[in-house]
């Protein structure tokens, strides 16, 4: 029963995951930008929606509505400037300069608001509480609502991708970005679109996670980032349920590493995503072909 | 004599090709001057003064790596830090069975460049981004695995044994001789290799790798040989680290810090040069001591320069001395220069150089 338990609760990490994940993929697969500072800012957004709840005392719940709408604008500044202009000069100095984004949002936080960890507090019972599958499974309705929300984020992009106006541009000029310009598209505004939709999937991230478990300057990469990662590359890439599936993989393996000793957890998850890498490249090869 | 033979026989009277436009046996002479000098610091200055650059060694040895891999075989890396890790710990454990931690530093070296093929062959597929990311997981994976041995210090680290036998003030100067050698090593190494026959492998894969490939470079290989050469040299940081410190904690010796600042430092200095790093350690050297007291503070402003020289001066501090002064201390490349009289008199700067700079 515990290892029937270490499985559902691993999947329903895995929609946390897969939270994390998606911008991250987003990002790569319209401007082939790896964003290394995307843990970082996720773990802003959930800082700025403690801050944003301590100040106006507002329902946790609200502060989504804040917060999601001020990281998307932020997501579409920082790839018209920084993102962009790095863009223009090469690939490596995205990665350059993400890094670089990264270590300084971190260090900042830890200069600013020390390496205390903060929790996002909801006091709902929607949110605390559970219930119970049998006598030894007990299920958090967090994480059930956290999952939810995966599966809605990811059902959301893919219509928006497919159906709507800018969605098409997106897929346009992700596919030829000089026939898409050709054809009228101001590629620019349209990654800065696809920005402010990743990042507006990091706020999600990052407030889903410090209402989970807690949130610290160190959370960004060690936590957010690597497991965003592992997630991509287990799933397979350029595939939205695929990210999906990553996430929830990893979730699963941590939780049967955990069931194993409690220290195993992030070992197991690694070690799948290392065995992953070595026996089904696929994906990652298909793409260096594009790239 | 034939058209072809007499082409090549007069370009070979108007050209000459030399590595540098200068004569080079100054530059040679001027370092091994200023090596001998900095070998003799621990009998001029105080001990304070080489515990300082100690850490000045340490950031120049990795950052001149970590320039190898990105500046020159387009690898960013952001899991070095792994092998900063495993050359401590191969110190470490040398030294809790006998081996005195400077006997163990050159196997340490050794350790981590058998280490780095194993690393190489789950990394090697991947590119830019993604190799990025993979490294670092793979940093977090080897330090959850080191971890769990409770003989070498477990989550928390041990001690480094070995060492007591030592007066303060002869460890103290054998720490910052060690350093000078690791780095002098290093910074050989790298210019020979990229003297040699991988320098020009590397400077076509940048230019071209499909033409490269296709031209039969082994790019596959340079990039493995780069990668074993960048572990080694941050392996031996990593053990200099460990003696400088007495002590092996895995949070702190894999620290993506260390790959911050080796990032940073090329990144200011000037990546794709060798003298670049140089120069950038100087800068990470001056703004860690003056902003010390204020903890991160000294990392948030390197981040924060190493993000806009990196958007508005690609070629670094380094680049802009080169600019103006058209000066190369290590000059690795080659220059091509006219001496017969229908050509302009002077070297062609520009068009006909051959020299591995600017990084991508």
């Amino acid at each position: 029963m515990a290892w029937v338990n270490a499985i559902i609760q691993g999947v329903l990490t895995g929609g946390l995951y897969a939270l994390f994940a998606c911008g991250l993929s987003l990002m790569f697969g319209v401007m082939k930008v790896v964003n290394l500072a995307h843990g970082d800012l996720a773990v802003v957004a959930g800082y700025v929606a403690i801050g944003v709840i301590a100040v106006t005392h507002i329902p946790v719940l609200w502060s989504f509505l804040i917060v999601v709408p001020v990281m998307a604008l932020l997501g579409y500044v920082l790839q018209r400037t920084m993102i962009q202009s790095a863009l223009d000069r090469s690939v490596l100095t995205t990665l350059m300069v993400t890094f670089g984004l990264s270590v300084v949002i971190e260090n900042g936080l830890l200069q600013f608001f020390t390496a205390n960890s903060r929790a996002i507090g909801t006091g709902l019972p929607l949110v605390s509480g559970s219930f119970k599958l049998g006598s030894q499974i007990q299920i958090g309705y967090l994480l059930v609502v956290v999952f939810a929300v995966a599966v809605v984020v990811l059902l959301g992009l893919q219509y928006f991708l497919s159906t709507s106006k800018y969605g098409r541009l997106i897929r346009a000029v992700a596919d030829d970005r000089e026939a898409a310009q050709l054809a009228g598209a101001d590629y620019r505004h349209v990654f800065g679109i696809a920005a402010a939709l990743a990042f507006g999937t990091v706020a999600l991230a990052g407030i889903a996670y410090g209402m989970y478990s807690q949130l610290q300057p160190t959370t960004g990469t060690d936590t957010i980032l690597l497991f965003a990662f592992a997630a991509v590359v287990i799933g397979g890439l350029g595939s939205l349920w695929g990210t999906l599936l990553g996430g929830v993989v990893l979730g699963v393996a941590q939780q049967i590493g955990a069931q194993i000793n409690i220290s195993n957890e992030v070992l197991a998850g690694y070690i799948v995503f290392l065995a992953v890498l070595v026996l089904r490249p696929q994906g990652l090869i298909t793409r260096r072909a594009q790239s | 004599m034939s058209l072809a033979a007499e082409t090549t026989a007069r370009s070979a009277q108007k050209f000459r090709v030399t590595r540098s436009r200068r004569n080079v046996a100054w530059t040679g002479a001027g370092t091994l001057i200023v090596v001998v000098v900095l070998a003799l610091f621990p009998y001029i200055v105080y001990s304070g003064t080489t515990t300082i650059m100690v850490q000045a060694f340490i950031v120049l040895t990795m950052a001149s790596m970590w320039n190898l891999l990105a500046g020159y075989a387009g690898l960013v890396s952001v899991g070095q830090q792994v092998f900063v890790g495993l050359g401590a710990y191969f110190v470490l454990i040398l030294a809790i069975h006998g081996t005195s931690p400077f006997a163990a530093l050159p196997v340490a070296v050794i350790g981590c460049g058998v280490a780095a093929l194993p690393l190489w062959w789950l990394v090697s597929r991947l590119r830019t981004g993604y190799f990025a990311i993979a490294t670092w997981v793979l940093a977090a994976t080897v330090m959850l695995i080191i971890e769990k041995f409770s003989s070498i210090g477990g989550g928390t680290g041990m001690p480094l044994p070995g060492l007591s036998g030592f007066s303060p003030a002869l460890l103290t100067a054998y720490t910052y001789w060690a350093g000078l050698a690791v780095t002098v090593v290093a910074l050989a190494t790298i210019y020979l290799l990229l003297r040699g026959r991988l320098g020009l492998v590397l400077t076509a894969i940048r230019d071209d790798e499909v033409a490269a490939r296709s031209s039969g470079a082994r790019v596959g290989l340079a990039r493995l040989l780069v990668f074993v050469v960048a572990g080694a040299g941050c392996g031996a940081a990593g053990a200099v680290l460990a003696i400088s410190q007495l002590q092996v904690q895995p949070g702190a010796v894999f620290s993506v810090q260390w790959t911050a600042e080796m990032a940073f430092a090329t990144i200011i200095g000037g990546l794709g040069t060798i003298e670049g790093p140089i120069l950038g350690t100087v800068v990470y050297l001056v703004l860690q001591q003056t902003l010390a007291t204020y903890n991160a503070w000294y990392l948030i402003i390197l981040g924060l320069v190493a993000i806009l020289v990196a958007l508005f001066a690609r070629r670094g501090l380094w680049g802009l001395v080169d600019e103006h002064l058209n000066v190369r201390l290590f000059p690795v490349g080659f220059w091509l220069r006219t001496t017969g009289t229908a050509g302009r008199s002077g070297a062609m700067k520009g068009t006909a150089k051959g020299d591995s700079e600017g990084g991508q």
